[in-house]
């Protein structure tokens, strides 16, 4: 803290005690506080969701609704955290990962295997070795994608994303020539297949893409201070020490995975990441990612918990979480970008 | 090279008019007569679906071209700008609110809403700072996808998803006479585009510069995304969504001939037909007698197209 | 001592710097100066690792440049570009903190802690220290960025064109602070400036490029010539004596 060195004069004496309102406005400047109050504002959520208006017995609805809560913890944290380390890989905070069109080639991939083995292989594949496949193909192909247009001598994290786009657009009418080359009995197996939601989610697969998304944060951890240099910009990174290429491909990677294992999961989520991301970076008040990083992660579960509650209880949509908040998100980066432009 | 390409365009016109499922070759037109199935069928069906595709190319490219000069940025089209997104959420809000009305009022309500999103975009674009070629279409693809996952939402609610699927999905396969005129307009608005060619010319060139050499900026630009909107629209409801078109065509055809609109127009439109046409005839051909949708073509070999055009050894974006 | 053997970079077929060799080093404060395109901040590009020769090698102390740890390297060597715009929304205090993070890695010890609060005053920042940099001046902003490279605490600083958007009393300031970092704390200084009479006054060698290549390389007094400036400048220059000083005119 600075002190003031100006030679004492006549000057009003200095209050004993803070006043109330300034012990509160200097609490709430810490950034560990304001996250305090965040996580009981999830606590507070989650207990009035598992706990209230139970239509029968309380430990089946517990059962479901418990599920539900994780899955939503879950995704919260993949598209939370993967946004924030995005938006400072690429410097740039109205872009999300997921418009690169990872659920187009979700399901290019579950087309190509109909396509390529038939309907019955298809339908016999243990759903946990699919589900690693699908992922594991959808990692190979972003970072592919990332090495072969950033590493190089190409180096612009936008005509990569655009080529992401394009290449989902691509995926997309791939998939639909193939799926009408197919035997309409092959065909009707591929329209069964979707996408889970949030309020059902399929339980080996939650536990796998939580697994994915703990492992993910795990390898976020040690970078945490190199992300905050990284916003600095490239030139002043590479300056500091920072091998910058090396460090930005691990986290793009880190990133992919959690993007692909919610996508894979739930299906795309466009636009939810940057409302949480933007939000997060105002309630931090900080940029410093071991802050943004949680705080994101947990406005992510208070949109997703309230947002549910808010649907299924008062409005009785139960179904259209996913839409509403991808509307919500639209909204809001139409906001973001008419205010104060496309930096 | 033009010669060639006009060479191509009656040729495959020609072929285009004679594929299909039932039997229309020449053999069966001099059988029937002018009163036979054969003629008729190609009356009602084969000259208006070819004329049609023709149309559509054509249009589509100026559509993309225009907007193109209007951002000053090669790499926008309508449907990497949200425009026709916007027009597809006006074609919901008529089929919910005026389910009666005739189609010209359809088109017109679809028209209205392309240009809200014309301006949107815009609006939006002038945010951007200006060398980042490539983040304006990433913020007019996001731009589509809001606007998308709105009229998702609604025709989810309404149970009209499955529809909304049907007919943005980009096919000629429902063409015929009494149902195409439609896209005559978009005829009507290449014309349009022509006349003022080269004041779109003078507006690629910035604000400044336009006004400078005594250009009203502002109408131009109106009169631009009026001709954006409407071919949109027109397109939309006599054959749905078709992606690059409007990207790839002017691009290419700048490459050969440079960027003066009056002497491009001529070459976009030729080429958006004859490209079209190619893959619509692959498209029935490919699985005959089934057909694929048109889009699924163009999407397959436009971005093909598109990534070309980005990763090419002195493309700007990069 | 920085040593560039037989260097050349091209950018998109065109050679911006052609077969260069040359060592910096030596004395205190070194000018780097030529017209536009010269090559100048394409050279400290090359130095700071931000991009690779086509050709030649780049050593730092004996050190090829693209082998040496990138994070060692940061402790020996600082350079500050031109155009330095921030996303995040910094106070001074932060943007003078990361110069410590070749050194730290993001945890600051006390020693670490000296070192910025000298950076600080230093720089006479200390009454700005916990505002936000867009709300700074643009002379004082530019003081944070070099106290942020001060603090980093290296041998071997590069500023590129850090006189660029200041109004007359700060480049003065600025380059008076250049002279410092030599004089008092002993450090190498290259600093590529726009103005040949800034470069005359305060700096003890100048460099002189163009089109890619090094056309004069000699202390001051030899550079500052009629025939030697009218080479480098490809236009006539006046060089009159002013209080003891030489002074280039080129205004007619």
């Amino acid at each position: 803290m600075r002190t003031d060195t100006v030679a004492p004069t006549a000057s009003a004496p200095e209050p004993a005690v803070a006043s109330p309102r300034s012990r509160l406005a200097s609490a709430w400047a810490r950034p560990g506080v304001r996250l305090g109050l965040l996580v009981t504002l999830v606590l507070a959520l989650a207990a009035v969701y598992l706990f209230t208006a139970v239509p029968g017995s309380l430990e089946y609805a517990l059962k479901i609704r418990s599920t539900t809560v994780v899955a939503m913890v879950v995704v919260a944290i993949a598209v939370g955290v993967s946004t924030v380390v995005f938006h400072t890989i690429t410097q740039n905070r109205i872009l999300t990962p997921s418009i690169m069109g990872f659920d187009a080639f979700y399901m290019l991939v579950s087309t190509v295997i109909v396509f390529f083995l038939g309907a019955t292989t298809f339908l016999r594949a243990d759903p946990v070795t699919l589900w690693l496949v699908q992922v594991a193909i959808m990692v190979a192909f972003s970072v592919f994608l990332f090495t072969w247009l950033f590493g190089g001598k190409r180096r612009s994290i936008h005509l990569m994303l655009l080529v992401g786009i394009v290449l989902g657009t691509f995926f997309r009418s791939l998939t639909e020539w193939m799926q009408r080359m197919l035997d309409p009995l092959d065909f009707q197996v591929l329209t069964d297949t979707g996408f889970a939601s949030l309020t059902r989610p399929d339980e080996t697969l939650l536990l796998l893409t939580g697994v994915l998304v703990v492992l993910g944060c795990i390898a976020v951890l040690p970078l945490l201070r190199t992300l905050d240099v990284l916003t600095l910009g490239e030139p002043v990174a590479v300056g500091l020490g920072v091998n910058h290429r090396r460090v930005i491909m691990a986290l793009f990677a880190i990133v992919s995975v959690m993007v692909a294992a919610s996508t894979a999961l739930v299906g795309p989520i466009l636009f939810f990441g940057l409302i949480v991301a933007n939000l997060a970076y105002s309630y931090a008040g900080t940029f410093r990612h071991r802050w943004t990083l949680p705080t994101a992660a947990l406005l992510g579960v208070v949109f997703l918990l309230g947002g549910q509650l808010l649907l299924e209880r008062l409005f009785g949509f139960g179904g259209s979480l996913s839409m509403v908040i991808e509307f919500a998100g639209g909204l809001f980066f139409l906001y973001l970008v008419l205010r104060k432009g496309a930096r | 090279m033009g010669v060639l390409i006009g060479v191509c365009l009656v040729l495959l016109g020609i072929a285009s008019l004679f594929i299909g499922v039932s039997d229309v070759s020449p053999a069966a037109l001099l059988e029937g007569g002018t009163d036979g199935t054969a003629a008729f069928l190609l009356a009602a069906s084969r000259v208006p679906r070819t004329v049609a595709v023709l149309l559509v190319g054509a249009s589509l490219g100026i559509a993309g071209l225009i907007l193109q000069m209007l951002v000053r940025n090669k790499f926008v089209e309508p449907g990497t700008t949200g425009v026709t997104e916007f027009a597809t959420l006006g074609m919901l809000v008529t089929i919910v609110l005026w389910p009666g009305m005739a189609v010209m009022g359809k088109m017109g309500v679809a028209a209205a809403f392309g240009l809200v999103g014309t301006w949107v975009f815009l609006r939006v674009v002038r945010a951007v700072p200006v060398r980042q070629l490539v983040l304006v279409p990433l913020v007019g693809i996001m731009l589509g996808g809001i606007v998308g996952a709105v009229t998702a939402f609604f025709a989810y609610r309404l149970d009209l998803l499955q529809s909304l699927g049907q007919w943005s999905q980009g096919s000629f396969a429902t063409i015929m006479a009494g149902r195409y005129e439609y896209v005559w307009i978009a005829g009507v608005m290449v014309i349009v585009a022509w006349i003022a060619a080269d004041r779109f010319s003078v507006i690629g060139l910035g604000e400044e510069f336009a006004t400078n050499l005594g250009l009203d900026y502002r109408r131009v630009v109106a009169i631009g995304m009026v001709v954006v909107a409407v071919i949109t629209a027109a397109v939309l409801v006599t054959a749905g969504m078709i992606p690059f078109l409007g990207l790839v065509v002017p691009n290419i055809v700048s490459l050969i001939i440079g960027d003066n609109v009056r002497r491009s127009i001529p070459w976009v439109a030729g080429l958006g037909a004859l490209f079209v046409l190619a893959c619509d005839i692959v498209a029935r051909t490919v699985r005959f007698p089934y057909e694929i949708p048109l889009s699924v073509i163009v999407g397959i070999v436009g971005a093909g197209l598109f990534l070309w055009l980005l990763l090419r050894k002195g493309s700007r974006a990069h | 001592m920085i040593a560039l053997d037989s260097v050349t970079k091209r950018y998109n077929g065109r050679v911006v710097l052609d077969d260069v060799s040359i060592t910096l080093g030596g004395e205190g404060v070194t000018a780097l100066i030529g017209p536009n395109g010269a090559g100048k901040s394409t050279l400290f590009s090359l130095v700071g690792r931000l991009v690779r020769p086509d050709s030649g090698t780049v050593t730092i102390d004996g050190q090829d440049v693209r082998t040496a740890a990138s994070g060692d390297l940061a402790k020996t060597l600082a350079v500050l570009r031109q155009d330095n715009h921030i996303a995040a929304r910094l106070t001074v205090a932060d943007l003078v903190e990361f110069g410590r993070f070749p050194h730290s890695k993001g945890r600051l010890t006390a020693a670490d802690r000296e070192q910025i609060d000298r950076a600080i005053a230093y720089l006479d920042l200390e009454a700005f220290r916990e505002r936000f940099l867009d709300e700074l001046s643009g002379g004082q902003r530019q003081r944070a960025f070099i106290a942020m490279v001060l603090a980093q605490d290296t041998k071997y600083v590069l500023l590129d064109e850090p006189l660029n958007n200041l109004d007359v009393r700060h480049m003065g300031e600025i380059m008076k602070l250049v002279r410092r970092m030599a004089d008092e704390l002993g450090k190498v200084v290259v600093v590529v400036l726009h103005d040949i009479n800034f470069a005359a006054t305060y700096s003890d060698r100048i460099v002189a490029m163009r089109d890619g290549r090094v056309i004069a390389d000699a202390p001051v007094a030899e550079i500052m010539r009629p025939e030697v400036l009218a080479e480098v400048y490809e236009t006539p220059v006046d060089v009159r004596e002013i209080d003891g000083r030489p002074v280039a005119l080129y205004y007619a």
